[in-house]
């Protein structure tokens, strides 16, 4: 039986990429209703299929780790692209356990996301062609999560990409949409060049591009010793991973590449939704994890992954307090939570000692993304419904929404504690669990910041909260307000994985997905700190009772209070750092006007000035020499009698 | 006779030729001045083969070969020139025959 399921996992694959050609070609135009559901029916088939296939593959993948083997298996090998006879691009099918627990993250997203596109997205203009395109989304996330080598994850990593621009600029009609999806497709895109290059020259120095390869730590080793032919002599090793992490840099919109993020609110709620959760974002925290035993050689790209890991968590959580897009707050404590992913990988090295690997920091990130999968998708569907209802994602214009969406509100006060790392909801254990992994590391500092953004995570969580459903209603019109069951069925049934993924899924996560590396220091060595869910805890409820004072309550008189002591510094975070000003500056004063301009003058000038002389001199002299032209014979005698003369004068031509 | 005289008989020929060719407006006119430029180039031959060749009949065969080929093209023009004169019923002026200009 498992076999079979085995044999057959490219249908996992091959579903959803069913869904957007048929729908795409032909289903959503003739008959959008039935595009949807047909959207829907292979999603749920999908789930199924990627279910079967995690447990068909349970024997190979993760029983074998538990007890220090190997733990990938191949589920499908084609050769696709024959460079050389040494290097070959195949297309393939790569279960081990980090692929696993996404291909059922995004099987169980997909089909939640989708059958509440149904509802959201009724009457829509374009109803058939966002299933297609949705389709295609979760087709390349998933060709990304399975790929058996690095350069089948970039094809499906750019469609990925090229499928985020069609759906965040979906409604292109609005200028604002399509500003974003260029941005977020641009700044993406930058990021993968580096990606390229990364490739390029890992694949030169291994030999392959197959994950197992690369993943060898012989591999390491031998790139370890190999320093570039040029430059000052920098080892391979850390160049190329480098490289490589820049394009999960961007993908995860890690500071400073955060800019497309936001602005990527501009999409569907839906998409927002499952961008944050299952696709797209967490690619670059995958790719990190993915090729985790080639980037744990280097010590210089762990650093970078945990600082740009941690920087970014604190800095997007301290702007997440200042923002009323409700979307905004949201895509702002996405970055956040990735930053929290990102850095537990990076502390996943030892800092003391000879840098053994502490594989519960590993195993923590991927925890992470496990719940915050389910809790994001909960939180942007419940913003959907509540922006569906209202008409508005300003906080100002809602409130007091808690009576007349209580479904709603139910679901996403469970969603708000997991997120904000309460006992007993999911995102406290993977939390817990990446706090411990850098405490065990000796990562102090980045520790610190661990707990210092749980604080700030329920602070900016239940502001969010309590400002759409307690206080005073601020809406405009009061009109009655309903919730579509389509809607609110995926969102409740997100709560129940939102508030019992980390009780039961912690003991999974930290003896079976662990990094595919020996040896691993055995758990019991490293510091345990017992106290530490206590502090979690307290920092999480010490930000919760301030976000209750401050907004919970009716009275906001400490707010303004507040926002007038900070002044100036307040000014500063809600325009997010002026972070897209300088990227702004940058481009538009620096590189356009600095760059471009006197490019585009030397071309303008020179290069076509040149051509245009050419044409110029060609077609003044073709008119003159028409003039002679007059079929006067007596002219054309004369002046061949005239050739003649100055022939025999000269002696010949004068060059 | 000496060959200075024929050489100067033969250009002042051949002057007059091209002067006519280029003066008149007549195309029969031109034709005539043509048939003096031959004429010119003729006498050159045959002067060249009458005072400086070992064996003059050598330098003789030219001019009748020029002859027998100018004698052919006049016939040839006269036509076109026949021709040209019934369809445009013109006076064969060579200012007005300007249809090829560029």
């Amino acid at each position: 039986m498992a076999e079979t399921f085995l044999a057959h996992s490219y249908l996992v694959l091959l579903l959803p990429l069913t869904a957007f050609v048929v729908i795409g070609l032909w289903l959503g135009r003739s008959n959008p209703r039935a595009a949807a559901w047909l959207a829907v029916a292979l999603a749920a088939v999908n789930l199924a299929v990627g279910l079967a296939l995690a447990l068909a593959s349970f024997d190979h993948v993760f029983e074998p780790l538990a007890t220090g083997g190997a733990s990938a298996l191949v589920a499908l090998n084609v050769e696709w692209l024959n460079f050389t006879p040494s290097l070959t691009a195949r297309l393939g099918i790569y279960l081990d356990p980090i692929s696993v627990v996404m291909m059922v993250v995004v099987t169980t997203i997909a089909l939640l996301v989708t059958f509440y596109s149904m509802g959201y997205m009724k009457g829509d203009e374009g109803y058939g062609r966002f299933f297609a395109l949705l389709s295609l989304f979760v087709f390349s996330m998933l060709g990304l999560t399975l790929a058996s080598n690095i350069f089948q994850m970039f094809v499906f990593w750019e469609l990925v990409g090229v499928s985020s621009y069609s759906l965040i600029g979906f409604w292109y009609q609005k200028p604002s949409a399509v500003a974003a999806s260029k941005k977020a497709f641009i700044v993406t895109r930058f990021a993968d060049a580096f990606f390229l290059l990364g490739i390029i020259m890992v694949s030169y120095y291994a030999g392959s591009f197959d994950f197992a390869v690369l993943n060898d730590p012989a591999t390491a080793r031998v790139l370890a010793q190999q320093t570039l032919p040029w430059g000052p002599g920098l080892p391979v090793l850390t160049v190329a991973t480098l490289l490589i992490f820049i394009g999960g840099w961007g993908k995860s919109a890690m500071f400073p590449l955060h800019v497309w993020l936001p602005d990527a609110m501009e999409g569907p709620t839906p998409v927002s939704s499952i961008i944050h959760s299952a696709t797209m974002v967490v690619a670059g925290v995958f790719l990190t994890a993915r090729m985790f035993p080639l980037f744990v050689a280097a010590d210089l790209t762990m650093e970078v992954v945990r600082s740009v890991g941690a920087f970014t968590a604190l800095f997007a959580a301290v702007i997440a307090i200042t923002q009323f897009d409700i979307k905004r707050i949201l895509a702002f404590s996405t970055l956040s939570q990735l930053g929290y992913m990102m850095f537990s990988l990076g502390a996943a090295k030892i800092s003391a000692g000879d840098g053994g690997i502490n594989s519960l920091a590993y195993s923590a990130s991927i925890f992470h993304i496990f719940t915050h999968a389910f809790f994001k998708c909960l939180l942007f569907l419940g913003a959907g419904v509540v922006i569906h209802a209202v008409h508005n994602n300003d906080l100002t214009h809602m409130g007091g929404l808690r009576k007349q969406l209580p479904k709603t509100y139910w679901s996403m006060l469970i969603a708000c504690l997991a997120i904000s790392g309460v006992y007993p909801f999911a995102g406290f254990w993977s939390k817990d669990a990446i706090l411990l992994g850098a405490w065990q590391s000796g990562h102090y500092l980045t520790f610190g910041v661990g707990l210092l953004v749980g604080g700030l995570t329920a602070l900016y969580m239940f502001r969010f909260f309590f400002l759409i459903f307690h206080g005073e209603s601020r809406q405009e019109a009061h009109a009655p307000l309903h919730e579509d069951p389509v809607m609110t069925l995926p969102i409740m049934m997100l709560a129940v994985p939102s508030a019992l993924a980390g009780i039961m899924a912690e003991h999974f996560f930290v003896t079976h997905v662990i990094p595919p590396l020996s040896p691993i220091p055995p758990a019991g060595t490293l510091p345990h700190a017992g106290w530490l869910p206590l502090a979690a805890s307290l920092t999480g409820l010490t930000g919760l009772l301030l976000a209750w004072f401050l907004y919970g309550r009716g009275s906001r008189a400490l707010v303004a209070v507040s926002r007038e002591r900070m002044g100036f510094l307040y000014t500063l975070v809600s325009n997010k750092f002026y972070i897209d000003e300088a990227y702004l500056f940058i481009t538009r004063r620096l590189i356009f006007d600095g760059v471009a301009a006197p490019i585009k003058w030397f071309d303008r000038r020179v290069v076509d000035g040149t051509m245009d002389a050419v044409g110029w001199l060609l077609q003044h002299g073709g008119n003159g020499v028409r003039l002679a032209q007059n079929g006067l014979l007596t002219l054309y005698l004369g002046m061949s009698i005239l050739g003649i003369v100055l022939l025999f004068l000269f002696g010949g031509f004068p060059f | 006779m000496t060959l200075a005289n024929s050489l100067l008989l033969s250009s002042i020929l051949f002057c007059i030729g091209i002067y006519g060719v280029l003066t008149r407006r007549q195309l029969i006119g031109m034709l005539l001045s043509i048939e003096i430029i031959l004429n010119g180039a003729n006498i050159n031959f045959i002067a060249f083969a009458h005072f400086r060749a070992a064996d003059p009949t050598a330098g003789a065969i030219f001019p009748i070969f020029v002859m027998a080929i100018s004698a052919a093209e006049m016939a040839l023009a006269l036509a076109i020139i026949i021709a040209m004169h019934r369809q445009k019923n013109s006076k064969l002026d060579i200012q007005q025959l300007r249809r090829l200009n560029g």
